[in-house]
């Protein structure tokens, strides 16, 4: 077989998949990425020869023969194939493991070289002062959980920079169908502390009429679906939001989250394989965050990660240092290009790490160490790393983290507040929205309820609405 | 494929089979004043018309394309309309209901068609945790104006995995609409009415029943007809005994009630048409009228739609009884291939008509042998 022909450079190396007799790489250098135009199959000048090549476990592949088989070709359903008379067996694994695309190194620093989507002042304080806002509202919520104010919650520690980076990334119109540990989503749309706070408390301000338990957040005008809580079903129904949006030839894509354990759901097969069939445009981006609950990733599956998985369903796929901002937002914006230019899903593995339990059912140290959780939670933290950039810059000082910490907890903790003295629902919102239209049944039932309540009022709580 | 040995196997007693006509024949251009229509051709017409009137209207399922539908009630409609509306899918029930679901949010109307709706066991999360729960869910923001259909219940020699009734299962949960037609002018109406409702409907259709024919009026055959989601029809009026039925079994039961008028019982055919909502008046009206209740189906007795009608009638009109209410339903066996075996397994004529008498306090013989 031909060899391909790689040129080791570049932030996107994408081999082309048909047949290794047509050379053909497509490098995309950032700066040439704006919604108006995308490159074709043409070469662009190399240069940046930072990032190390994720070749071998390709080559394997696909790797040359002896010169007279590369003609030799046989004809089966699903095209031409070369063959050979050598019989090897595809390893399992690779030599190396899919490298991760980072831009910021440990400390905040830029890589020299690196591809990355430049930002501007504005949206990187805006950024990180959302990655700040999410995790004190994390930290606030979750105490106030444990003191019994309302029954369950979920933390996003450790995976801020998944949340506000892609966010960040995405227009207003991308629709997003979330896991659930992707608040910051919603944060950065405009879903306000009150929003979140009503929604925990399942008052009568809820926008969800206090229908869900905390944290199944949504909101249709932000464009981000409710929570549903089954794992991964979210991911064949972004494909088809992403249809939908594709007939309606607009120019955003379906967005779907989902943890590594979510990939081990048979909806994550059915999604990734009829989306590229369907050529839909949706990114999944994936939060490998080690655990889902107490199961450690290599009880999970025991490929290299999500990023693999991508190729054998026909999806172009990147593996990216999630708890690096920069990094994740300059993945996200070329994968959101690719989904709406060239109507293809785009699979993007964010490694990181879910420093916090799972919830608060949950208490990790039963399964992982204390040490553990503490270097993830301070020598690897996401915003610190940002800050440290953003710091760099000159956009950000200690003065500036202390007021924005003291009043976001303050905003929280008035939230809070407000929340919990509000009335709860009224109980006509048990009976509304099963359909569209009220049937009989329920019609009838209402009525009756509030007969009683009417005759017998000494039963019923005063402070509960009608 | 299992679908084309069917029609080689005749089912026993009085159960109709298939039989192998041309598909398409358009009896408009006929001028009699009642035409006979096919349930596999209203099917199609309706899905036709609803797909001109409106853009958002698309069909996904496996071979519903190509293959013109693997029972031909999507004949003509790829070419029609194209792969953008009339879409092939890969074999994943999951994968395929659950990007109709989202589509649905997203605001497009997907009709999703099941091979048949045992399949539908491997996507029943998506119809039941998503579909039917998101508009409460989400306090009114998401509808899913969605339709999943396809052929349920029995067939004819095709076992366990194929015959399973599941309209118990959907009709037991609230946000889903529940839908099941006999006539030609039922799977028309309610098809219709299925598609332009913005909620989820689950609509249950009876491969024995697509090659049957009834007979349409002039205003079924309007583009514009619809009949309303909700309301049973009473398609043989009686005094003397209700009867409730759904699906093929409503032809079972006026074939009952021919055989019970020759022996003085005047028996009144009720078709649901709509599992749920369940038109409890309607059938509580009749049992008033009547005092006695049969109820027949097809599925496992245990928690089925007699056993909710069952209790329906008692909590609304217990006084009216004169006699236990009968429940007739298919045996609680999954059911066995063999023909001989398989006619034992489902409710036959004879088993209704048993049971009407029963319900009359005449004597009957016990249960008829194999």
């Amino acid at each position: 077989m031909a060899q391909c022909l790689r040129q080791r450079v570049g932030l996107l190396r994408i081999l082309s998949g048909q047949s290794c007799s047509s050379p053909s790489t497509i490098i995309f250098p950032l700066q040439q990425y704006n919604s108006s135009s995308l490159p074709s199959k043409t070469l662009f000048s190399p240069g940046r020869s930072e990032s190390t090549v994720a070749s071998n476990q390709l080559d394997s592949l696909s790797s040359s023969d002896s010169d007279d088989d590369h003609h030799q070709v046989l004809d089966f359903p699903g095209g031409k194939v070369g063959y050979t008379s050598e019989m090897r067996f595809i390893p399992e694994s690779s030599e190396k493991r899919v490298p991760c695309f980072r831009v910021l190194d440990d400390n905040g620093e830029l890589i020299k070289g690196s591809d990355f989507q430049q930002v501007s002042k504005e949206v990187a304080v805006k950024m990180y002062s959302h990655m700040v806002t999410l995790q004190v509202m994390d930290s606030v919520l979750y105490e106030a959980q444990r003191q019994g104010r309302f029954s369950f919650y979920l933390t996003t520690i450790g995976e801020e920079a998944i949340n506000i980076g892609s966010a960040a990334a995405l227009s207003a119109d991308d629709f997003i169908l979330p896991q659930y540990r992707e608040p910051g989503v919603l944060l950065w749309r405009g879903y306000t502390l009150q929003q979140f706070a009503n929604q925990v408390f399942a008052n009568k301000a809820d926008d969800g009429k206090g229908r869900q338990m905390p944290i199944h957040y949504g909101s249709k005008k932000l464009n981000y679906i409710t929570i549903s809580s089954p794992i991964a079903t979210q991911l064949p129904q972004a494909v088809g939001v992403a249809y939908s949006l594709k007939m309606e030839k607009k120019d955003a894509c379906a967005v779907a989250y989902t943890g590594d354990g979510g990939t081990s759901e048979g909806d994550f097969h059915a999604a990734l394989n009829f989306a590229a069939v369907m050529e839909a445009p949706v990114v999944f981006i994936c939060r490998n965050n080690g655990w889902a609950i107490s199961t450690n990733i290599s009880e999970q599956f025991r490929s290299d990660g999500i990023v693999v998985k991508g190729r054998a369903y026909g999806i172009r796929s990147i593996r990216v240092d999630g708890n690096d901002a920069l990094a994740v937002y300059t993945a996200v914006q070329a994968a959101r290009e690719m989904a709406i230019s060239e109507k293809r899903p785009v699979l993007v593995e964010a490694l990181t790490y879910r420093v916090g339990h799972h919830s608060t059912s949950d208490d990790s140290t039963k399964y992982r160490t204390l040490d553990e959780i503490e270097y993830w939670k301070t020598e690897r933290s996401p915003i610190n790393r940002f800050r440290n950039w953003v710091e760099r810059q000159g956009w950000w000082s200690e003065q500036e983290e202390t007021e924005l910490r003291s009043s976001i907890k303050k905003q929280l903790l008035q939230a809070i507040q407000v929340a919990e003295k509000t009335e709860k629902p009224a109980i006509t919102e048990l009976f509304s929205d099963v359909y569209d239209v009220p049937p009989s049944n329920l019609a009838e039932q209402e009525k009756q309820l509030k007969e009683i309540i009417q005759t017998y009022p000494q039963d019923y709580p005063t402070d509960v609405p009608v | 494929m299992w679908g084309i040995i069917r029609q080689k196997v005749a089912a026993g007693g009085g159960s109709p089979v298939a039989r192998i006509r041309p598909v398409v024949s358009n009896l408009r251009n006929y001028s009699s004043a009642v035409k006979q229509m096919m349930v596999r051709e209203a099917l199609n017409s309706a899905l036709d018309e609803e797909m001109s009137a409106d853009p958002k209207v698309f069909l996904m399922g496996e071979e519903v394309g190509e293959y013109q539908g693997a029972y031909k009630i999507s004949k003509g409609l790829l070419e029609k309309y194209g792969p953008e509306r009339v879409l092939d899918t890969p074999i994943t029930e999951a994968g395929f209901t659950g990007i109709g679901v989202g589509a649905a949010y997203y605001g497009l109307k997907p009709v999703v068609e099941f091979m048949t709706f045992n399949f539908s066991m491997q996507a029943i999360d998506h119809i039941i945790n998503s579909a039917a729960k998101s508009n409460y869910m989400s306090s009114g923001q998401i509808s899913v104006p969605i339709v999943f259909r396809g052929p349920n219940g029995a067939a004819a020699g095709v076992g366990a995995q194929h015959s399973h009734c599941y309209a118990a299962w959907y009709a037991s949960v609230p946000g889903l609409k529940v839908l099941s037609p006999y006539s030609s002018e039922d799977a028309r109406g309610l098809l219709k009415a299925a598609i332009r409702d913005p909620d989820p409907v689950v609509f249950l259709e009876n491969e024995l029943l697509y090659g049957e024919s009834f007979p349409v009026s002039a205003e079924v055959l309007d583009s514009s007809f619809c009949l309303p989601i909700g309301k049973a029809k009473i398609e043989r009026e009686g005094k003397d005994v209700t009867i409730t039925a759904f699906s093929k079994i409503v032809g079972l039961s006026l074939k009952a009630a021919e055989i019970l008028a020759k022996e003085g019982i005047s028996a009144e055919v009720i078709n649901l048409r709509s599992i749920r909502p369940l038109d409890r008046s309607t059938i509580n009206a009749s049992v008033r009228k009547t005092n006695r209740l049969v109820t027949v189906e097809e599925g496992f007795p245990q928690h089925g739609v007699g056993a909710e009608i069952c209790a329906s009638v008692i909590e609304e009109s217990f006084g009216y009884l004169d006699a236990p209410v009968e429940r007739i339903a298919g045996a609680d066996v999954p059911m066995p291939y063999a023909a001989n075996l398989e006619r034992m397994a489902v409710p036959q004529v004879e088993d209704i008509v048993r049971a009407a008498k029963r319900a009359c306090y005449r004597s009957v013989p016990m249960a008829a042998a194999a």
